[in-house]
């Protein structure tokens, strides 16, 4: 118990020690499974043209997104991104419920990445890979990386980094490999997507679509819960998100480019594996270890960049004795909210036991497309009460009210889409939130310190 | 030779969760609860942002 004596007045915080390279392996290992698997569904709802269509409109919501997270990031710069800027914009109950969508989002993804890993390698093994070495693959997924994120996020976020671009790379190198130059040679669009099957089901089916097409970028605006921890939050957040989107853009138009050129549509709304298929389909043996590879390992970062941002996001509402303050323990020698990291282990490990990849993707889009919507009413919010030149801001993005309004109407979109095809769930999920939001209403917030949550040392809001 | 490696999977989670709940159990014996959740959101802007303009 020495240390303890010596230690007693010690204060201890998270670590500053990440970069704009971080932020983009942050947000664009999260997502870059995306391309590799899941986006391609909404070629199911709507046909090949339909996918495309979905991957620019849906680039359009995200990058909206992106502006709109760069701009309230960069002057609330804290662990919790969202859920931080929901506290001091909208109130206590709004973070609450943002915490949550974060935190779902996050673990339900990560229990997806496990899933897909689990599966491409039982589907590459073959016969007598059983039930009992599926569930090791997923158990190594979530504890080794949820051990990596509990020694530290430097060292998390440096193989997120390495291993996030050989994903990218590997969709490069096919790309190339197929000699886009001449279509006929290996690609054969013309083939593939012709008027006749181009929007199989019409409009109707394009608007479905969107429920998978947010897979192409879902989980970039995750790169606000490093703010805590990036030397210059400021700077390095809207570099690493505006980077991180721009990323996605061409790696998503290429992943739509390749597989639309080289696989039916409606084989293409069905696999769960479309760039490895691809890669297979060139009778090309190197491409085919390459596009495994890569899809093993954009999932494991994005699983990994998913414990990552879960943890911070349930350690912030620790922090705020929105849940208990015990949760917002910092490890003395690692610097990370290391008791969060080993909370959301056991659940995201039942999650990935027991439910289905569609279930669980669907749990986390929901989460997803709730938050993107609070955004939208957030940044309106915040331009109100702090004006432009009333606070610093690191990054003020351009044309506002127009991000936030395409932002708001595409979330509209997408949720009939996904009433459409998960109605069920999007009812259980809207329940669940409303009870949630009951329970911290009338028994949590009695605990809540209310003059400590409000940190950010701003002006009083204009009309206040 | 995937079968191994899941197998080897098991191993290595199984170490790794029994290190996390060791080190977890030693980290909270060694530091009193004020030091470990005395974490503060807004250190950053308190320090290097003063919001003038």
């Amino acid at each position: 118990m020495a240390t303890a004596s010596t230690a007693s007045d010690k204060h201890i915080s998270l670590s500053r020690v990440l970069g704009p390279a971080h932020v983009w392996a942050l947000g664009v290992g999260i997502v870059l499974v995306g391309e590799y698997t899941g986006w391609n569904f909404s070629s199911d709802k709507g046909g090949a043209l339909a996918a495309l269509i979905i991957c620019w409109v849906v680039g359009l919501l995200y990058t909206s997104v992106a502006m709109i997270d760069s701009e309230v990031t960069s002057t609330v710069a804290a662990a919790g991104g969202q859920y931080a800027q929901a506290k001091h914009i909208v109130g206590p109950l709004m973070a609450f419920n943002v915490a949550l969508y974060l935190v779902f989002a996050y673990t339900m993804l990560e229990v997806s990445n496990a899933i897909v890993v689990a599966d491409i390698v039982k589907a590459y093994q073959g016969e007598g890979f059983g039930d009992w070495h599926y569930r090791g693959v997923i158990a190594t997924v979530i504890i080794v990386l949820a051990a990596l994120n509990y020694r530290g996020v430097l060292m998390t976020l440096n193989l997120n980094l390495v291993i996030t671009a050989i994903a990218f790379l590997a969709i490069i190198i096919l790309f190339f490999s197929v000699q886009p130059w001449s279509q006929g040679t290996v690609l054969k669009l013309g083939q593939m997507v012709t008027p006749e099957n181009a929007l199989p089901y019409g409009w109707i089916g394009v608007i479905a679509g969107f429920h998978w097409g947010i897979w192409y970028y879902l989980g970039i605006e995750g790169t606000t819960q490093a703010a805590e921890e990036v030397r210059s939050p400021a700077r390095s957040l809207p570099y690493g998100t505006m980077a991180g989107m721009i990323t996605l853009i061409i790696g998503a138009s290429l992943t739509w480019y390749i597989c639309a050129s080289l696989l039916p549509w409606q084989y293409l709304g069905y696999t769960f594996f479309p760039l490895f298929d691809a890669g297979r389909l060139t009778g090309n043996g190197g491409l085919e270890v390459l596009m495994f590879a890569a899809t093993v390992l954009a999932a494991t970062a994005s699983a990994n960049g998913c414990i990552n941002d879960a943890a911070r996001a349930w350690f912030s509402l620790g922090r705020d004795r929105y849940i208990p303050q015990w949760f917002s323990a910092v490890h003395p020698k690692y610097r990370t909210p290391y008791r969060s990291i080993i909370f959301l282990v056991p659940i995201a490990l039942a999650f990935a036991f027991t439910a289905n990849l569609g279930q669980a993707i669907t749990f986390s889009i929901l989460s997803g497309v709730l938050h993107y919507t609070f955004m939208s009413l957030n940044i309106m919010a915040f331009r109100n009460k702090w004006p432009l030149g009333s606070i610093r801001r690191g990054y003020t993005h351009p044309f506002h009210p127009l991000p936030a309004i395409v932002l708001f109407i595409l979330c509209v979109v997408t949720f009939f889409a996904i009433f459409l095809g998960y109605g069920a769930q999007l009812t259980a999920m809207v329940v669940f939130y409303i009870i949630m939001s009951l329970w911290f209403h009338f028994y949590r917030y009695q605990y809540v310190k209310r003059g400590d949550q409000f940190t950010m040392p701003w002006p009083r809001p204009k009309g206040y | 030779m995937w079968m191994t490696i899941a197998n080897i999977g098991w191993a290595i989670s199984a170490v790794l969760a029994l290190w996390m709940l060791y080190d977890w159990y030693k980290t909270d014996s060694s530091y009193s609860e004020e030091t470990l959740t005395s974490s503060r959101e807004g250190e950053i802007e308190a320090i290097t942002e003063k919001h003038k303009m």
